[in-house]
């Protein structure tokens, strides 16, 4: 039997290009599915839309609306006051939670968390990473968050108060990172730029604008398994990954294109 | 809409049970004292989920505890806080 | 400290360093997300608490040893099958039908 003459068998969970799980619990879910839509319950076109819409939110979306509570301080009151009113107020669908930003400040340090499970404001952030949903994260960040915000380079000094939010199954939680020093005429598209995903959870607090202690999130990631590499990377000089980039397109667009394949690979 | 029970400032207790159904209570706060922080929105109780339809809502607050009143152990300061969302029911005054 | 509740309750435990690396999600992941959202979009499920209670129930052994949507895939499967919109005769046949075809062709 040979699908492949033809237009893709949709019920069927397997394609071709897409290696299949067999582990016998994600059989659970292929079958499903498979009867699911075999029942009529939904299609493979609805699917197809609704993981198009997954797959478009991002954490672009977040950066635009702290990007914008940056420069319009009015927005930014909307915001704190009553996050989900203020975030549909630039566009953005929410799902029907309630919806908290926090604010970083010289003295406070937000972190968020689902201990339970994994909630995540995905329609803001995309997908949440696998750390966010680990047993590790879930366990220790609530207990020694100092700690585990060293793993991810962030040391902060005890006069900086840190505040955990264990987020429950019926609100949503974004912080508002600390506007960098020295963006005073910077637009709202290149300050949003500067908002990493890490920053809206919590687990990164300086943002690169040429200071500060910690190298933007995208070289401090690890390949693979060389989380070591990370303590190292903590210690490393900052790196306005920005100013760089913005520098070398003038003069090396080839070369700048390598470089920023070569560290976000 | 019922009133707030409780208001912003107030110490309150979160309830040390263990009902064996579905409820979204963490083990670490349970028992546990903090101040409110915020009065949230009404929401359908979890545990009522699962065999109906989560009516009648209920109200949310945001409670903040201390670290060092969380974690005998805590390594931090000592206004490093945790704050959490507990449904009205899972609350009483406390001193 | 209260005993956790379950194996999903783990705020306050002793965990190792947290892994930092970055996966994509796998295709079929995108499918059961998916899945869960028509489930709730087409009232087949009522809320997400449904989910999380079927995830609760899960065994300490089958949560730990499960990746996170093997456990939402669980997960749904115990609620469909409690709600009568499958049954565990038709999830079992379909289930064997799939471990059939994948070692037949060579991927099992």
């Amino acid at each position: 039997m040979s699908d492949h003459d033809h237009e893709h068998d949709h019920s069927r969970t397997f394609q071709p290009d897409h290696p299949e799980p067999t582990t016998d619990a994600a059989r659970v879910g292929l079958a499903l599915r498979e009867l699911l839509i075999e029942a009529g319950h939904y299609t493979p076109d609805e699917e197809q839309v609704v993981i198009a819409a997954m797959q478009g939110a991002s954490p672009e979306n977040g950066a635009k609306i702290v990007a914008r509570a940056w420069v319009d301080p009015d927005y930014k009151g909307r915001l704190l006051e009553n996050g989900a009113t203020a975030i549909r107020e630039l566009g953005f669908e929410l799902e029907p939670y309630e919806f908290t930003v926090m604010e970083n400040t010289d003295d406070v340090h937000n972190v968020i968390v689902c201990t339970l499970c994994s909630c995540y404001p995905r329609a803001l952030l995309g997908m949440s990473p696998a750390w966010y949903k680990s047993k590790n994260y879930r366990a220790r960040i609530v207990r020694e968050p100092r700690s585990v915000l060293g793993e991810f380079g962030v040391d902060l000094p005890d006069d900086v108060e840190v505040r955990v939010h264990d987020s429950t199954a019926e609100l949503r939680y974004m912080v508002l990172p600390q506007r960098p020093a020295g963006t005073d005429d910077w637009t709202e598209e290149q300050l949003a730029a500067l908002v990493t995903r890490d920053s809206l959870v919590g687990t990164q607090r300086q943002l690169g604008s040429g200071s500060g202690s910690e190298l933007p999130r995208a070289l401090r990631q690890p390949r693979g398994d060389h989380a070591h590499a990370v303590a190292d990377r903590r210690h490393a000089t900052a790196l306005d990954q920005q100013v760089v980039y913005t520098c070398l397109w003038s003069y090396f667009p080839s070369l700048t294109r390598y470089c920023k394949k070569l560290y976000q690979s | 809409m019922s009133d707030a029970l409780f208001r912003v400032g107030q110490r309150v207790r979160i309830a040390d049970r263990t009902p064996p159904v579905h409820h979204r209570v963490p083990s670490y706060v349970k028992g546990r004292r903090g101040i409110v922080e915020r009065i949230c929105g009404m929401h359908g109780e979890p545990e009522k989920f699962i065999r109906g339809d989560g009516e009648p809502k209920q109200r949310i607050y945001r409670v903040r505890i201390p670290q060092t009143d969380l974690w005998c152990d805590y390594a931090g300061s000592e206004a490093d806080k945790l704050e959490i969302e507990i449904f009205e029911h899972w609350l009483e005054a406390a001193e | 400290m209260t005993e956790p509740w379950g194996p999903h309750d783990v705020g306050g435990q002793q965990a190792g360093p947290v892994d930092l690396s970055e996966h994509d999600y796998a295709h079929w992941e995108w499918q059961i997300d998916a899945m869960i959202r028509l489930a709730l979009k087409k009232g087949l499920i009522s809320d997400f608490a449904e989910l999380r209670d079927g995830i609760e129930r899960l065994t300490p052994e089958d949560y730990n040893r499960c990746t996170y949507y093997e456990r939402w895939a669980k997960s749904l499967a115990y609620t469909l099958v409690s709600r009568g919109v499958i049954s565990e005769a038709e999830l079992a046949a379909k289930i064997e039908q799939i471990r059939a075809r994948q070692e037949a062709e060579g991927v099992a």
